[in-house]
């Protein structure tokens, strides 16, 4: 028997071994063509951003010249200075921070708890509840926008933080309910089992079994909710009245609606609000996308 | 999903416990629960309540100041000989059926370029999705100067290949064909969900398809397209729903007036010029009204049209 197996498994592997090396050779063709159509969407996808920065660091005169330059001369770098000066972008900071992290933290443990009992209880009703959960996600948002505002104003929370952060501890969203139930159910059963023989409830397994195995989609989650709360403008200005309450993002739309703040100006403040994203995307990109690919979004 | 091993681990747990009132079934049903409470609060606080307070409000004139006055059906009566809303279903309806086929394709045809492995490909990956994170108000900063008609990039190269200036954002035909262009750049998000699925797919049916003689197209005709019919499908699912609520970055754009002319006043725009500037609550719940219903209708014609049409591997699942 296990010459056979032997047998057959090398006449698999010398399969592949020809079969590559076909691919190898008779693709070269497709492979440069491949090669050349993902510099060429990279150049197109990044030129925005080259031309930002470019126009960001020229003066008045430079950034109103046709042809334009590429690369600015002399280098204005106190248009940073000046952007960042005309508005207090350092307590808008501070602002948005305290609304990032209670996002984050809000979203990381509810949506993983209302998760376990999605993927792991068999309860009654759960296929229907986890149909709402679905209903939810493709629910137009924005007939929320109205009523949801009203009943803010009723519990007196507006111009506070308040709207922008309860609703996430009830549920965190259907999106990231959707996303760790998936992950959950690829957890080995046979290891609660044995959390539950040795006399643990469902709450322990949740929460020193599950949590820390789902730590890679919990990356995932935390990082798509740091982006949404950093993004939002929607939210933080229908809710947020006075100015000491902005948002980076608001303070950089007030940027817009000024008409007489200047292009250069405008661009060095977006560029800055732009790069610390890019930082931490970068750092934690691996781990994005891992978290995608492996809970495997199925429709 | 509870596999039979888990029923006995569960029945050997509870066996010992003497005083036992409830049934496995019933404890399994509280705990069930209690897990997911957060979310069916968070669902009738913010979503259920906020339903039935925009059907109330429908029947009402309000301008948040005042106590909302009882108008009866005036405010769908107006629906129905509002030119604006007219002109913001066909603003909607025309970004819509641009954007998401070609974003769709556009995304898909990314994610078949990065589904590979070679070193450095994590680069491209990258690159291709760094203008999803861009904030809404950034990418409505950087476009705004891109497609600015005297100095902004895409008329600079226009023009560098001898073609005459496009007024993108000054008018009324070109507004809307900028913000298709603007919302292509953003296609990482879904190209992320199509490499995932691309990467699901098993060697063996590429292998077994080059036994039978399959080429380039027949593979991709023949394995590929069938296999990803349901990501491609819950892909267009929810770009179509996004793209019809597009709000932000044309808001931001054309500094709320979704203007050239109401050239670029979407649906939501108007519902939130209606509600915020206007202070017309009443009339703001009616519209809202419209597009939930437009939404279900397209949604239920794309599920019935086109779901039907998805390969699923393992039926049932």
């Amino acid at each position: 028997m296990a010459t056979i197996d032997q047998f057959a498994e090398e006449a698999v592997l010398k399969t592949q071994a020809k079969r590559k090396q076909v691919y190898q050779n008779g693709d070269r063709f497709w492979n440069s063509l491949n090669a050349g159509l993902l510099i060429l969407m990279a150049i197109v996808m990044l030129l925005p951003f080259i031309w930002l920065v470019s126009s960001s660091l020229k003066s008045q005169n430079q950034i109103f010249s046709y042809p334009p330059q590429w690369i600015p001369d002399p280098i204005q770098w106190e248009n940073y200075s000046k952007a960042l000066s005309i508005k207090p972008f350092g307590l808008y900071l501070v602002n948005t921070l305290k609304i990032v992290v209670l996002n984050v933290v809000a979203v990381v443990f509810s949506s993983s708890f209302c998760a376990y009992g999605f993927a792991r209880i068999r309860f009654w009703g759960r296929d229907f509840w986890f149909g709402i959960v679905m209903a939810t996600l493709f629910l137009p948002y924005a007939i929320l926008i109205v009523p949801q505002f009203i009943i803010f104003t009723r519990l007196g929370w507006v111009d506070t933080i308040l709207p922008l952060t309860v609703p996430l501890f009830f549920g965190g969203g259907a999106f990231n309910i959707f996303l760790l139930r998936q992950f959950f159910r690829s957890i080995p059963e046979e290891l609660a089992d044995a959390a539950r023989i040795d006399g643990c409830g469902e709450f322990g397994i949740y929460w020193r079994i599950m949590l820390p195995l789902a730590k890679p989609a919990l990356i995932t989650v935390a990082i798509f909710t740091f982006l949404n709360a950093w993004n939002d403008l929607l939210g933080p200005i229908i809710y947020l009245r006075s100015p000491a309450n902005f948002t980076v993002a608001v303070g950089l739309a007030s940027f817009r609606s000024t008409l007489d703040v200047s292009w250069d100006l405008q661009l060095a403040a977006t560029t800055s609000v732009i790069v610390p994203i890019i930082i931490l995307f970068f750092f934690t990109q691996r781990y994005f996308i891992k978290g995608i690919v492996m809970t495997g979004l199925k429709g | 999903m509870t596999t039979p091993s888990n029923l006995i681990a569960s029945d050997l747990r509870s066996a010992p416990m003497k005083k036992k009132r409830l049934t496995l079934q019933q404890r399994r049903n509280i705990t069930g629960y209690i897990f997911i409470l957060p979310f069916i609060l968070g669902f009738l606080f913010w979503f259920l309540i906020p339903a039935l307070v925009a059907a109330y409000l429908t029947f009402q004139k309000w301008n948040l100041i005042s106590p909302p006055q009882y108008i009866g059906l005036d405010n769908i009566a107006r629906l129905f000989s509002d030119p604006l809303l007219l002109q913001s279903l066909k603003a909607t309806f025309l970004y819509t059926f641009l954007s998401v086929p070609l974003g769709l394709a556009v995304s898909f045809f990314l994610a078949t370029l990065i589904n590979r492995q070679f070193p450095g490909i994590a680069i491209f990956r990258t690159i291709f999705y760094l203008p999803s994170i861009v904030p809404a108000i950034a990418n409505a900063l950087i476009w705004a100067w891109m497609f600015n008609t005297e100095f902004g990039l895409i008329n600079v190269i226009i023009r560098a290949f001898g073609g005459a200036k496009v007024p993108w954002l000054q008018s009324t035909s070109w507004a809307i064909p900028a913000f298709v262009v603007l919302s292509l750049w953003s296609a990482g998000g879904a190209m992320i969900i199509f490499l995932a699925g691309l990467q699901g797919i098993p060697d063996i049916y590429y292998e077994a398809a080059e036994i039978d003689g399959a080429g380039r197209w027949a593979k991709f005709r023949n394995v590929t397209l069938p296999l990803m019919s349901p990501i491609i499908f819950f892909n267009l699912v929810l770009g179509f729903i996004n793209t019809f609520q597009v709000f932000t970055v044309p808001y931001l754009i054309t500094n709320g007036t979704g203007g050239p002319e109401n050239s670029t006043l979407f649906l939501v725009m108007y519902i939130y010029r209606t509600g915020f500037r206007s202070q017309n609550m009443g009339y703001a719940a009616a519209l809202s009204w419209v597009l939930f219903i437009i939404l279900t209708i397209m949604s239920y014609v794309i599920f019935r049209y086109l779901g039907s049409r998805v390969y699923y591997e393992n039926p049932g699942e």
